[in-house]
């Protein structure tokens, strides 16, 4: 009954590598390279049923975003939400590490991947987030985890 | 191509888009439909095919429900669902249905009710679960919308907006609530539509931000209400009488795509590649250029959506959407009239009944019967839709004679 190890990180999507740092990863058609976060049972692009795992870019340039005022209960905003152009791969991400108003968010604007904890489960495991954050705007822009609020 | 192998609309009709609170759909369905079979001067008995949809009751059978309030012949009716392009599948279904010489008279019917349904996708997130469990494709262990970008429809389309403004530049907040300022003030003429008031575009503006830049008026409004449409063979109408011929709108193209497979259309729906797939089609189908069009209904779920339509349908060089819209174009005094029915930020939007609605006012304004708001002299006119996942349904009409 007593559980002595201690809690585990489990990433919110399994896309979201922790180790040995955080980085996206995606399922590559290697016939055409087509890129897909989820799982597929062939290529959409070639019909391909080969896939191999590539790590995707954890840097990018900001496409495009919205800030989201209006959601679902429970979903804490405003916040923003965005395309990121990580070397030619695409990927949904939140904006994090920045006022959430178009006077501080701008496309072009250069990303890097970082995390954010959703807080433990009842057995304490601990599931882990990611977002983008500003390279050159905010000093203080790491990959460091911080809370999710 | 022969008159005689075109597809044509004998008879078409909208009920008023707005609350119909003592209106379930299939009285809503039945209006229509009684109101464009009046409209084309057949009954029940005349129609050999029927396409349907209704769908936040997809699983209901809206087609056989409509049936036993309208008439029950027996002939087979096709259930049709396609996100917002549903109403244009129900058109495009008949049409195939006609042109196969399985039947002579199709009708197709949209139908929905929605005032007060709020947001529609994204709106009911699950809690999160006990413990973090992996689920679904991504392996998910908790719901994503709000913690990996967002799934909410005005959020969604925001960006669709915002993209093409870091493409080609020239876009702002003020641009895109200048886009609905100009559909809201269209509404003013159209009785049909479900909000008719003028806004100015501080109102816009200041108006409750739903996901920068969209606010509550610069999204489609929810509603109740539907649409109907008779179409015949062009053989078929060759019998049909004087004024029966002189009315039909004839079907100069029907096309629906759906997205090919572009690189970032997995983060982003692409509303823009089969839109533009679907346009190239239709114009070279009917023989029409987007020159020759009088009139354009697009789809405007959200102001920022209008915007890169404009370029998908190929009615400005690509690229060239806010340079269309700064010129004054799509204003209904202008040279090429886009969403004078108020769209569907003005006008609502009953998704099944959408794809139907559009194709109504233009054929309304071919028939010279739009009233106050008529484009005089209008002889062609596009219809466009689209549903996320996605369809795109395109139209183009052309006045008989």
């Amino acid at each position: 009954m007593t559980q002595s190890a201690a809690p585990t990180r489990v990433p919110l999507v399994d896309y979201l590598r922790l180790e040995p740092s955080p980085h996206l990863v995606a399922h590559e058609c290697t016939n055409c390279g087509a890129r897909f976060f989820d799982r597929r049972n062939a290529c959409a692009a070639c019909e391909g049923t080969d896939f191999v795992e590539a790590a995707v870019a954890s840097e990018g340039t900001l496409r495009t975003f919205t800030i989201v005022s209006f959601a679902a209960p429970g979903i804490p905003v405003p916040f923003v939400a965005g395309v990121i152009d990580c070397d030619g791969t695409h990927v949904r991400g939140n904006i994090i590490g920045v006022p959430p108003d178009a006077d501080h968010v701008h496309t072009g604007m250069r990303l890097r991947l970082a995390t954010t904890s959703l807080g433990p489960d009842a057995e304490g495991t601990e599931a882990i987030g990611f977002g983008f954050t500003p390279i050159a705007e905010s000093n203080d822009a790491t990959d460091q985890t911080t809370e999710e609020s | 191509m022969r008159a005689t192998d075109d597809i044509w609309i004998l008879g078409i009709s909208m009920t008023k888009f707005g609350k119909h609170p003592y209106l379930d759909t299939v009285d809503l369905a039945a209006e229509a439909t009684l109101g464009a079979l009046r409209d084309g001067g057949v009954s029940m008995a005349d129609v050999g095919v029927i396409a349907a949809g209704c769908l936040m009751g997809a699983g209901l059978g809206i087609g056989q429900a409509l049936q036993k309030q309208v008439g029950q012949t027996g002939v087979p009716v096709y259930n049709v669902a396609n996100a917002c392009a549903t109403g244009a599948t129900a058109i495009r279904t008949v049409v195939m249905a006609l042109k196969a010489g399985e039947a002579d008279i199709g009708l197709a019917v949209g139908v929905e009710k929605l005032a007060g349904a709020g947001l529609l996708a994204g709106a009911s997130r699950k809690n999160d679960s006990s413990t973090w469990t992996p689920h679904g494709r991504y392996g998910a262990v908790a719901p994503v919308d709000g913690r990996i970008g967002t799934e909410t429809m005005p959020g969604v389309f925001a960006q669709i907006g915002m993209e093409y403004g870091h493409r080609y530049g020239g876009t702002s907040f003020e641009l895109f609530a200048r886009i609905s300022q100009k559909n809201h003030a269209h509404s003013t003429l159209n009785p049909l539509a479900a909000y008719t008031k003028e806004m100015s575009l501080e109102q816009i503006m200041n108006d409750v931000m739903i996901a920068y830049p969209n606010t509550r008026p610069m999204c489609s409004a929810n509603c109740d209400g539907a649409a109907a449409a008779v179409l015949v063979t062009g053989e078929r109408l060759a019998s049909l009488s004087d004024d029966q011929r002189r009315r039909a709108v004839r079907i100069s193209a029907s096309v629906l795509t759906t997205d090919p497979w572009e690189p970032g259309c997995q983060v982003l729906p692409d509303v823009n590649t089969l839109t533009r797939n679907a346009a190239r089609q239709a114009y070279e189908t009917a023989g029409v250029g987007p020159e020759d069009l009088d009139l354009v209904e697009l789809h405007d779920c959200f102001a920022t959506a209008e915007l890169v339509h404009y370029d998908n349908l190929m009615l400005c060089p690509e690229g060239g959407a806010v340079d269309f819209f700064e010129s004054g174009a799509p204003f209904r005094d202008g040279s090429m009239p886009v969403n004078v029915s108020g769209g569907l930020e003005s006008k609502g939007h009953p998704i099944a009944a959408t794809g139907i609605a559009n194709v109504w006012e233009v054929a309304t304004h071919l028939r010279g019967e739009a009233g106050d708001r008529q484009i005089d002299g209008a002889r062609v006119g596009l219809a466009h839709v689209i549903g996320l996942g996605s369809a795109c349904g395109v139209h183009i009409l052309e006045r008989a004679g």
